[in-house]
């Protein structure tokens, strides 16, 4: 596809005798929301890896934004465009929401140089002001001194999203962002990827398969460490390999 | 966590301890126990020479065992320096920080690619190396030391009374206190906590980590260097021993008996060390089993080290 955001070619990598992953071709265009998704196991943590630069394929490249970064380390993929968010909750939790999203925004090229030792960061209201822009992107305004341990489970979520966004990502990678939310907080996180995927492109890997259908253009499944099927809902929901491999009787 | 804020408490007590400190030699004087002025500067060395290691280790969360050898390099620097006729400390002295952070950037460039207890070794070994480069450099003194024919001048005024040399020092941590607290409130600080924290979420955030490690390893360095040139001025010599991991293993303990990671820990550190080595030494012996006790009773009662008792934790 020539207007490929991220593209990976022939990607394979081995954990001891297991193909983790097995020559997998696969590309998100720009602008879509493409979801990956495939039964647990299948590799697809793994491949999310390869992609952020968290890990190194034994073969294979992926190719970001017309460039080859397969060399690349995680940081510099960031800088390039690329940001993730985590399975798990990763934020820093004895922060307040707002020191959280002020070192994503600090984190980026464009906001000037983190070698600065005198000016406190309390005295940046430039910096502060972003972060609590972001906060409000995702609906944590008001919750911007609040401690990130102390926040729900599900505004600790969105709280991961604003990080990711604060990075100004032309690529979002979302590990399972309704991991672990209730169907309410579920509702929520759907709308608020919905309302981003008009700015942002986004590889959605989820296990929720309603979430899944509502806001993807395109879905890969992912088995076995192989790439078995790429298309629209519609394709993917009738395709009779997944059908078979994964989806049984949920579709 | 959360990021170093100075408490409220923090500004007063450190002008009124300031104060006190200017103060002291005056009142040593006056009561006619001005031998004391020299242990009193020894003890603003150490509080700087922990001070750089609670950056490394406390903001950083780096744990070297081979701080002394940077605070040995600035020593022997010093005395290097008089041999080859330069005696002025506004040159010896940043050439001192200047050695031993170049050496810290080079140490850390290589150990800074390992983790955990590998760290440790690696430090330990490179210490170790430079310990016994030093004790076989006879052109140095070799196990002897090199001694200093006399205190260096700053800025054209003698270093020789101990006043003098007492108030380099004070001014050399004060400079390096109100650095560091800065340095923690700002950007680079900051990173630098955070990094510690989770060191792989800001790689996801963009942050090239291992620069900023860097920097501080050599940033610490260099202000053990600044120590131990002053502490060859005080002492008259530069010794082997300043290198050796015992030395590491000493400034180890100050920062962990003062505070990991608190701003005051390295200063209360220094001074409870070296004050009961003083009180006890002249009472017994076996003051090390005192020194002991002390150390399990941090751990046990106050982890996060003496200084975090007083007023909200700062860490």
């Amino acid at each position: 596809m020539a207007d490929a955001l991220l593209e990976v070619r022939g990607l394979s990598r081995r954990f001891a005798a297991v193909d983790a992953l097995k020559e997998v071709n696969f590309s998100v265009a720009a602008g879509e929301v493409h979801a990956l998704i495939g039964p647990n196991g299948a590799g697809k943590t793994t491949f999310i890896h390869h992609v952020s630069g968290a890990l190194r394929p034994d073969s294979g490249s992926v190719h970001f934004a017309g460039h080859d970064v397969t060399g690349l380390s995680m940081h510099e993929r960031v800088r390039a465009g690329m940001a993730r968010s985590y399975q798990i909750t990763n934020v820093f939790s004895g922060l307040c929401a707002r020191d959280n999203v002020a070192l994503a925004v600090q984190g980026r090229a464009d906001a000037g140089s983190s070698f600065r030792f005198w000016r406190p960061v309390a005295a940046e209201t430039t910096l502060l002001a972003e972060a609590d822009s972001w906060l409000a992107q995702v609906g944590l305004a008001d919750k911007a001194d609040t401690v990130a341990g102390s926040l729900s489970h599900g505004e600790q979520r969105a709280l991961e999203l604003a990080m990711a966004l604060a990075t100004k990502p032309q690529l979002l990678l979302l590990d399972e962002p309704m991991a672990g939310t209730g169907p309410e907080e579920s509702a929520r996180m759907v709308e608020l990827i919905e309302n981003l995927a008009r700015h942002v492109t986004i590889l959605l890997v989820e296990h929720d398969m309603d979430a899944v259908f509502r806001l993807a253009d395109r879905i890969s499944v992912l088995v076995n460490g192989r790439m078995i099927c790429t298309g629209t809902p519609d394709e993917v929901r009738s395709d009779p390999g997944v059908r078979r491999a994964y989806l049984g009787d949920h579709l | 966590m959360a990021f170093y804020r100075p408490p409220a408490w923090q500004k007063p007590v450190a002008l009124a301890a300031l104060a006190a400190a200017c103060a002291l030699p005056f009142v040593l004087e006056a009561i006619d126990q001005a031998f004391y002025i020299g242990f009193a500067t020894r003890l603003l060395i150490f509080a700087l020479a922990a001070t750089s290691l609670n950056l490394v280790l406390g903001f950083g969360g780096m744990v070297s065992l081979g701080h002394a050898a940077f605070f040995g390099i600035g020593a022997y620097v010093a005395a290097i320096c008089q041999q080859a006729g330069i005696n002025e400390a506004l040159l010896v002295f940043p050439a001192a920080m200047a050695v031993a952070g170049l050496f810290a950037l080079a140490v850390g460039a290589v150990s800074l690619r390992t983790r955990g207890v590998y760290f440790i070794m690696i430090t330990l070994a490179f210490a170790q190396m430079v310990y016994y480069l030093f004790i076989s450099a006879r052109a140095w003194g070799g196990d002897d030391g090199l001694p200093l024919a006399g205190r260096m001048t700053l800025a054209g005024f003698s270093l020789a009374g101990d006043n003098s040399l007492f108030f380099a020092s004070l001014a050399a941590l004060t400079a390096t206190m109100l650095l560091f607290g800065r340095l923690a409130q700002a950007r680079f600080g900051r990173t630098l906590q955070a990094i510690r924290e989770n060191e792989t979420r800001m790689e996801a955030l963009g942050y090239p980590v291992f620069r900023y490690r860097l920097a501080a390893f050599a940033l610490g360095g260099a202000v053990a260097g600044l120590a131990g040139a002053l502490l060859a001025n005080l002492t008259g010599l530069a010794s082997p021993n300043l290198l050796q991991w015992m030395q590491s293993g000493t400034l180890l303990v100050m920062v962990i008996i003062g505070g990991v990671g608190s701003l005051w820990g390295g200063v209360v550190g220094a001074a409870l060390l070296l004050g009961l080595e003083e009180v006890l030494a002249g009472l017994t012996e076996h003051w090390h089993i005192v020194l002991g006790l002390l150390l399990l009773g941090v751990v046990l009662f106050a982890p996060r080290g003496i200084a975090t008792l007083f007023g909200r934790r700062d860490g």
